[in-house]
């Protein structure tokens, strides 16, 4: 087991080097200067302060060696400093261990995601086995149905159908930001309650795409299971049908939902862009979109290292998944 | 009673499939409504005016108007278009970068797969919209009306797609969506390059361009066809959701995503600038997805019953 992980993670170096040299020549292989939307703003800057500049960032070196120098410092998590006004670090930025916790930006835009797959899997496994057993079922085809409108759910639409019906129409919940103005005078409860209301609809909306897939999944792969000879076998012997589909079926048809909950990672951070941008949120996928905007590129290929390494992780937990539910595999080890 | 050609199998299972067949009728309608746009709008979807501005849908107005007063049904109408070039095109540049990628892979394999391979694992890796917003941010926006590019070609990308910038956003997501396709072609290469049809080919001195392309790719080319029809409809979502950030179709031209821009300004005074470009959004890539699947099924012989 552990000599697997550890190949494992060996097999991680080149995808990550590989990560980085997209993340860089991105930007690097743009027409202009990555120091352009420092300088060209800047009426006053004299030739010398430009040379100067581009000095500080290597620019002045092969791009080879530029990349080679960034790969140096990356390796101890420093991204250099952002463009923006307050010039402070990128990862201070992302991480800033001044604020709270719970208000720094990598942190909110996990919690979302960890909240979503959480959400996503306590409901799309007993949606897609009782989808399976009850196969052809006016349920089963509702929630097909279900499914199809929500793989085809552009989901920036249905936030805003939700921000018109729940926010502005019956004024329940709040419609941006992660806690309400007055967050500090509030009481714990009021406290515990004000965030919680702000990540009710932004949860859901991302959460329902990804149920959609997986409920699917989950059908189709338990469809497969229950009409293996284990399971014929298990109902053979008279088990309670509740325990040949729970105990002996649901186990084997979970394996192949591993490998998906961790494809699906990169979708679900690459969404947090549209997610947060919409809510308010100031999360990664916010920060993320306003760097794109300004044209802010340490902090883009910063942010893009990151989105790739957290796919990475990803992976990595699905394949370490697998291997504890899935005995065969740990046999082969 | 008809014959039990392949062809005459596959159109019965893909009827009787009714969701995938409403589906099909869609996007033939939706299709001829992007290319006659023009005629089928009653205003000009440029059209300003400003006595009527945020007005709610009426009989002058079906769907309303937006809040420089422009006919919102006009301006879906024309945004149809755009949207559904943005499919096409893209998913064609995505369709080419697949096959070639992914027979070269399959079937020369050694180190030539494994770079390839490596490389669409990397790909895959950082998530997609982030690699699409960097690339669109930092490409030249005005590079398609720029004098480099021939007169011809800017003034008949300027009829087609109202703005020839839109080029860009086509070609961003076909460079970002061409892994699956890639990977799909792949296993198909794979499966038939050691088939006795390839071999004979080989024997007979074909070269290898020849068989990759003219006998293999020919015979794998359902799957493939299968999974473009999918990608319009990943497409038209991603289009939509650029252009509802602000960094896709660029207004006065129009696109369902930039009129739902308008919508979450208006929120909270005019709900038809919300509703129908979504809706429109929604059908239009439900249909792709339903012809997608019903395809899917209809070409799977496995699937093919014998009372068929």
């Amino acid at each position: 087991m552990i000599v697997y992980l550890l190949k494992r993670l060996l097999e991680m170096i080149p995808t990550l080097l590989g990560i980085t040299l997209i993340s860089f020549f991105i930007i690097h292989l743009a027409p202009g200067k990555p120091t352009d939307i420092l300088t060209e703003l800047n009426p006053k800057i004299t030739p010398e302060a430009r040379e100067r500049l581009e000095k500080l960032y290597n620019l002045d070196k092969p791009v080879i060696v530029q990349y080679g120098l960034w790969l140096k410092r990356i390796v101890k998590l420093d991204f250099g400093e952002s463009f923006s006004t307050d010039r402070r670090a990128v990862m201070q930025k992302i991480w800033d261990k001044k604020q709270s916790l719970l208000d720094r930006r990598l942190f909110i835009t996990l919690m979302i995601n960890l909240i979503t797959f959480a959400i996503i899997l306590i409901i799309a496994i007993p949606i897609g086995v009782s989808s399976a057993t009850h196969q052809n079922s006016l349920y089963d085809k509702l929630m097909t149905t279900t499914v199809f409108i929500g793989f085809a759910m552009p989901s920036f639409w249905f936030a805003l159908l939700l921000m018109m019906f729940f926010g502005v129409y019956l004024g329940w919940l709040p419609i941006s930001g992660l806690k309400s103005l007055n967050y500090d005078v509030l009481p714990l409860l009021g406290k515990i309650w004000d965030r919680a209301s702000h990540l009710i609809l932004p949860v859901f909306i991302s959460a329902f795409g990804g149920l959609a897939a997986d409920s699917r999944f989950m059908r189709s792969s338990m469809l497969e299971v229950i009409r293996q000879d284990y399971v014929t076998v298990a109902r053979a012997k008279g088990l309670p049908e509740k325990k040949v589909i729970y105990k002996h079926a649901l186990r084997n048809a979970l394996l192949p939902l591993i490998t998906l909950i961790g494809l699906s990672v990169p979708g679900l951070i690459g969404g947090s862009v549209i997610l947060e941008s919409v809510f308010g949120i100031p999360g990664m996928g916010q920060l993320f979109f306003m760097s794109v905007m300004t044209r802010d590129y340490p902090m883009v290929m910063c942010i893009l290292t990151i989105g790739g390494m957290l796919t990475l992780l990803g992976n990595l937990l699905a394949d370490i998944g697998y291997m504890l539910a899935d005995p065969r595999i740990r046999a082969k080890q | 009673m008809k014959g039990h050609s392949l062809r005459n199998v596959f159109w019965r299972r893909f009827r009787k499939n009714r969701l995938a067949a409403a589906g099909g009728v869609v996007v033939v309608l939706m299709f001829f409504v992007a290319v006659f746009a023009s005629f089928i709008s009653s205003y000009n979807p440029d059209d300003i005016d400003r006595k009527h501005i945020l007005e709610s849908p009426s009989l002058k107005h079906p769907l309303g108007t937006d809040d420089l007063g422009r006919d919102v049904l006009s301006r879906m109408i024309l945004g149809s278009r755009i949207s559904l070039s943005v499919g096409f095109v893209s998913v064609g540049i995505a369709t080419f970068i697949g096959i070639f990628l992914g027979a070269i892979s399959g079937y020369y394999g050694g180190w030539v797969d494994s770079i390839i391979m490596r490389f669409i694992d990397i790909m895959l890796t950082i998530p997609t919209f982030f690699l699409i917003l960097a690339v669109i941010a930092f490409i030249d926006p005005n590079i398609w009306s720029s004098s480099a590019i021939p007169y011809w070609i800017r003034e008949s990308l300027r009829v087609i797609l109202i703005d020839p910038n839109i080029m860009n956003i086509m070609i961003v997501i076909g460079l970002t969506s061409w892994m699956g396709v890639a990977r799909l072609v792949r296993a198909e290469v794979l499966s038939l390059k050691e088939r006795e049809f390839v071999l004979a080919a080989r024997a007979l001195g074909t070269g290898d361009m020849n068989i990759i392309f003219r006998h293999i790719m020919i015979n794998s080319m359902a799957p493939v066809f299968v999974s473009a029809v999918l990608g319009i409809a990943g497409a038209v979502l991603v289009e939509s959701a650029l252009s509802f950030l602000g960094i896709g179709v660029q207004p006065p031209a129009p696109s369902w995503g930039n009129i739902l821009t308008l919508g979450k300004d208006n929120i909270e005074i005019a709900w038809w600038l919300s509703v129908f470009p979504g809706l429109a959004i929604l059908i239009t890539v439900l249909s792709y997805n339903l012809v997608g699947e019903g395809l899917r099924d209809a070409l799977d012989p496995r699937l093919w019953d014998v009372e068929i």
